[in-house]
């Protein structure tokens, strides 16, 4: 019995940190950010040295062949570094749609350039989850059309993972005739998110299935994303503690002040368990299949509301400072804002956990 | 994460479901939280004990099973006594704060004389700490103790003493070093609440029922060999007792437990013939709480794992009294909204459910949040301890207490 990372999980997680400093320190997360590109080049290549890439391909396809926990690992750490890299959907959800759904023969043909990082993929489940402004795409006779929002890690793919109304995926060529691709400008400029239109574009399946997969690679993606918003949450806290013991006011350090204290307190209490909780969440959808997709919503909607509460007391506990972009801060702000409305807000995932267990349906 | 218990673990969880099978008839009701158990919960204590169920790393001359210290025994009773919806060994002040405190610190003598009768339920105690003007500041104690012809002579006042009307015995704060910094003048004692010079004032509460008292001490005379640790070091002892009360406020089990009552209430309560868990508001508001409970539970799994490990808690220990009485504060709270007018019935009403114990629960728990180091205590200690952040500047003019009758 062993809750919590194994020795080689926190070796992975030193290794990944130690990249980051090295190559994605605040400055250069600014200047990608400031250049539009939500992509750095430089920090994608240093975690495919790491061979990071094909974290989620199976080792016979050249991958790591590690499971969701080791991927939550490398997010947690990218977000706490806010990194500008396609993660979440590249490295995780495309490789597992294809170890989940895929023909062999789809599996030979992408998931070793998955591991080589020569297939970039973007995934869109937006509307799996909910559809909003048009949003959606329905499959006919091998092709798509419709729109898919919010398509992560999107802006320099060369692949999709698509899903269609009814929850069946599907794989679309970046270049494909009539797939017209749009980029999406949010709050967060470390994460590449945009909008595809499709107007009759070729499609092939992936898998044949009643949407169940779809359902398991958005619990992934949910999972992933509660686990960048702790380690986002993490660095938060921790410079807000830091600044509250170096600024003074009144000739004391504002962190003897106990409203600072107790807003520093709080924001610990309240992200610390749900460190647990997506660890938990994570080993569940590996190993625990039973459980997966409820402990992915919980993971998903509390850390939500957690970060929330995170992202805006440590802005505050910097006064004015933290409002400037000059310290930085609102980059975790918004990659925060980002993780909690991402696959979900929390009061829709509590709707689809309350429906998982028979509840809230409207029924006498 | 490995959450296997291993094969020799399995063959012991399969042991207690035999016995719990067997047993359960014997069980008592779920005990009153701030009652003295009564014979039938005695009994079943005493068949735990035989057993190893409870009490089963503590070796066999203080009265416990003598087992091999093993965390992960004790989890699977605490999992399987869950399950069965039957209750455990009995937790309360004595079993759950007083009996580490004496393994950690008390003498032989002390350990041999008092903690076997205290798990047997046999003596019941109270926690002499608070007092009219040492609450937060708990420090500031005043009840004094002089030492005269081989005995502590106490006078003095203690508040709040939950129990302390039932309880046999008592562990208490006093001060025996009048001109030692404040600090440093206090000792633990341990006595029987039928010395001499002891009166109880139960103390009505907010809930209608006296679960807390006043204690006043004229002239009571301990023997000196009645004290835990050394005189004067009462503070590190009283620090011992209050991170076991810590642990105890904040067993995330409690938290399920609740969760799950709640659970149930809110399919059975129906409003304009819908089921409670059906309304989209009130069952938003359950799924929060549900995965706040998740949490709570992993991150206690987390700690397991850490104690196995020999690693400290850290911050994941100190923020557990704090999280797990607000939340248990608001799953009452919920269960309350959700009955709307029905979850006002209190007193033995007609149309009341469970016995008004919502309610009561509702504002117990909300006494749990003040008592046991206040949540903005608990507070200082997470910005303190956990990270590191200064404490507040001392006034000058503070001074150590003087020792006293209040
Ligand atoms: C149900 C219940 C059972 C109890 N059982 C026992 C028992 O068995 N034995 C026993 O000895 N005691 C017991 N207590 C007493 C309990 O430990 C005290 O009530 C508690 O420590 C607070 O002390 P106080 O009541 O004097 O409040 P105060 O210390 O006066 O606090 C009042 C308010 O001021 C705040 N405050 C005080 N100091 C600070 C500070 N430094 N920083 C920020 N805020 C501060 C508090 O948080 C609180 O909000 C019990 C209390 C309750 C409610």
């Amino acid at each position: 019995m062993d809750f919590g990372l194994s020795p080689e999980q926190r070796m992975l997680r030193d290794a990944v940190d130690r990249l980051l400093r090295e190559h994605c320190p605040l400055d250069h997360v600014r200047e990608v950010a400031e250049g539009g590109h939500a992509v750095s080049a430089a920090v994608v290549a240093a975690l495919s040295e790491l061979g990071l890439s094909g974290i989620m391909v199976p080792e016979e396809h050249g991958g790591l062949g590690l499971g969701l926990l080791d991927a939550l690992v490398v997010a947690e750490a990218l977000g706490a570094a806010v990194a500008p890299v396609p993660f979440v959907a590249r490295c995780v959800l495309a490789p597992l749609a294809l170890r989940l759904a895929g023909t062999p023969a789809q599996q030979a043909r992408w998931l070793p350039r998955i591991a080589d990082g020569s297939a970039r993929f973007g995934v869109g489940l937006t509307e799996v989850v909910n559809r909003r402004d048009g949003g959606g795409v329905t499959a006919a006779d091998g092709t798509l059309s419709g729109s898919a929002l919010f398509v992560l890690d999107s802006a320099d793919a060369d692949a999709f993972v698509i899903a269609d109304q009814g929850g069946q995926l599907h794989l679309v060529a970046g270049e494909a005739d009539g797939l017209e691709r749009l980029p999406l400008s949010t709050i967060d400029l470390t994460r590449s998110v945009g909008e595809l239109r499709l107007d009759g574009v070729a499609a092939e399946p992936l898998g044949e299935d009643d949407g169940g997969t779809a359902n398991r690679l958005v619990a992934a993606g949910r999972v992933l994303l509660a686990a960048d918003s702790v380690g986002a949450g993490d660095v938060m806290i921790a410079r807000a503690v830091d600044y509250a013991g170096e600024r003074e006011q009144f000739g004391r350090v504002i962190g003897s002040f106990q409203a600072v204290k107790h807003m520093c307190a709080e924001m610990a209490a309240r992200l610390e368990p749900c460190r647990s909780l997506v660890w938990y969440a994570a080993h569940a959808f590996d190993a625990v299949p039973d459980e997966a997709l409820l402990m992915a919503c919980h993971a998903k909607s509390h850390t939500g509301e957690v970060g929330r509460f995170v992202a805006r007391t440590a802005t505050e506990v910097h006064g004015g400072m933290g409002f400037t972009d000059l310290l930085g801060l609102h980059y975790w702000f918004k990659r925060i804002g980002f993780d909690r409305q991402l696959l979900g807000g929390p009061e829709i995932v509590r709707a689809e956990a309350a429906a998982l267990q028979g509840w809230g349906k409207r029924a006498a | 994460m490995d959450l296997s218990y291993g094969p020799e673990y399995e063959a012991f969880r399969d042991e207690l479901r035999a016995f719990i099978a067997e047993n359960r008839h014997r069980a008592p009701a779920a005990p009153g939280a701030a009652q003295r158990a009564g014979a039938d919960a005695v009994a079943w204590q005493q068949l735990l004990l035989e057993h190893g169920y409870t009490a089963r790393t503590i070796p066999r001359e203080y009265g416990g099973f003598g087992a091999e210290p093993d965390i992960l025994t004790s989890r699977i009773i605490a999992e399987e006594f869950a399950a069965a919806g039957v209750p455990g060994g009995l937790s309360n002040q004595g079993i759950s704060m007083l009996v580490p405190t004496l393994l950690e610190l008390g003498t032989e003598e002390q350990k041999r004389r008092w903690i076997a009768p205290t798990l047997r339920g046999e003596i019941v105690w109270c926690q002499g700490y608070s007092e009219p003007g040492a609450g937060s500041d708990l420090a500031a104690l005043r009840t004094s103790a002089r030492e005269e012809n081989g005995e502590f002579v106490i006078n003095g006042q203690k508040i709040w003493t939950s129990t302390a009307h039932q309880a046999d015995m008592i562990f208490c704060l006093v001060r025996t070093e009048a001109d030692a910094p404040k600090h440093a003048g206090i000792s633990y004692l341990i006595f029987s609440m039928k010395t001499p010079g002891i009166e109880v004032r139960p103390l009505r509460t907010m809930t209608g029922h006296a679960e807390f008292n006043e204690t006043f001490f004229t002239d009571v005379r301990v023997p000196v060999d009645q004290i835990v640790g050394q005189r004067g070091q009462g503070w590190m002892v009283a620090n011992a007792t209050l991170g076991y009360e810590r642990g105890m406020l904040g067993d995330p089990a409690a938290l399920e437990n609740r969760l799950a009552a709640l659970v149930q209430l809110m399919h059975d309560e129906r409003i304009d013939g819908v089921r409670a868990i059906d309304n989209a508001a009130l069952c938003d508001r359950l799924v929060a709480l549900q995965a706040e409970v998740a949490a709570m539970k992993f991150n206690g799994l987390r700690l397991l794992s850490n104690s196995l490990k020999g690693e400290p808690g850290g911050l994941a220990k100190l923020i557990v009294k704090l999280q797990s009485c607000e939340l248990a504060h608001q799953i009452s709270a919920l269960a309350i909204d959700a009955m709307g007018e029905l979850g006002l019935l209190y007193g033995g009403s007609r149309r009341e459910r469970a016995g008004g114990s919502w309610q009561w629960n509702y504002m117990f728990q909300l006494g749990l949040i003040i008592g046991g180091g206040t949540a903005q205590i608990q507070k200082n200690i997470i910005a303190e301890r956990g990270l590191g952040m200064p404490r507040e500047p001392k006034l000058e003019h503070a001074r150590a207490p003087k020792a006293g009758a209040a």
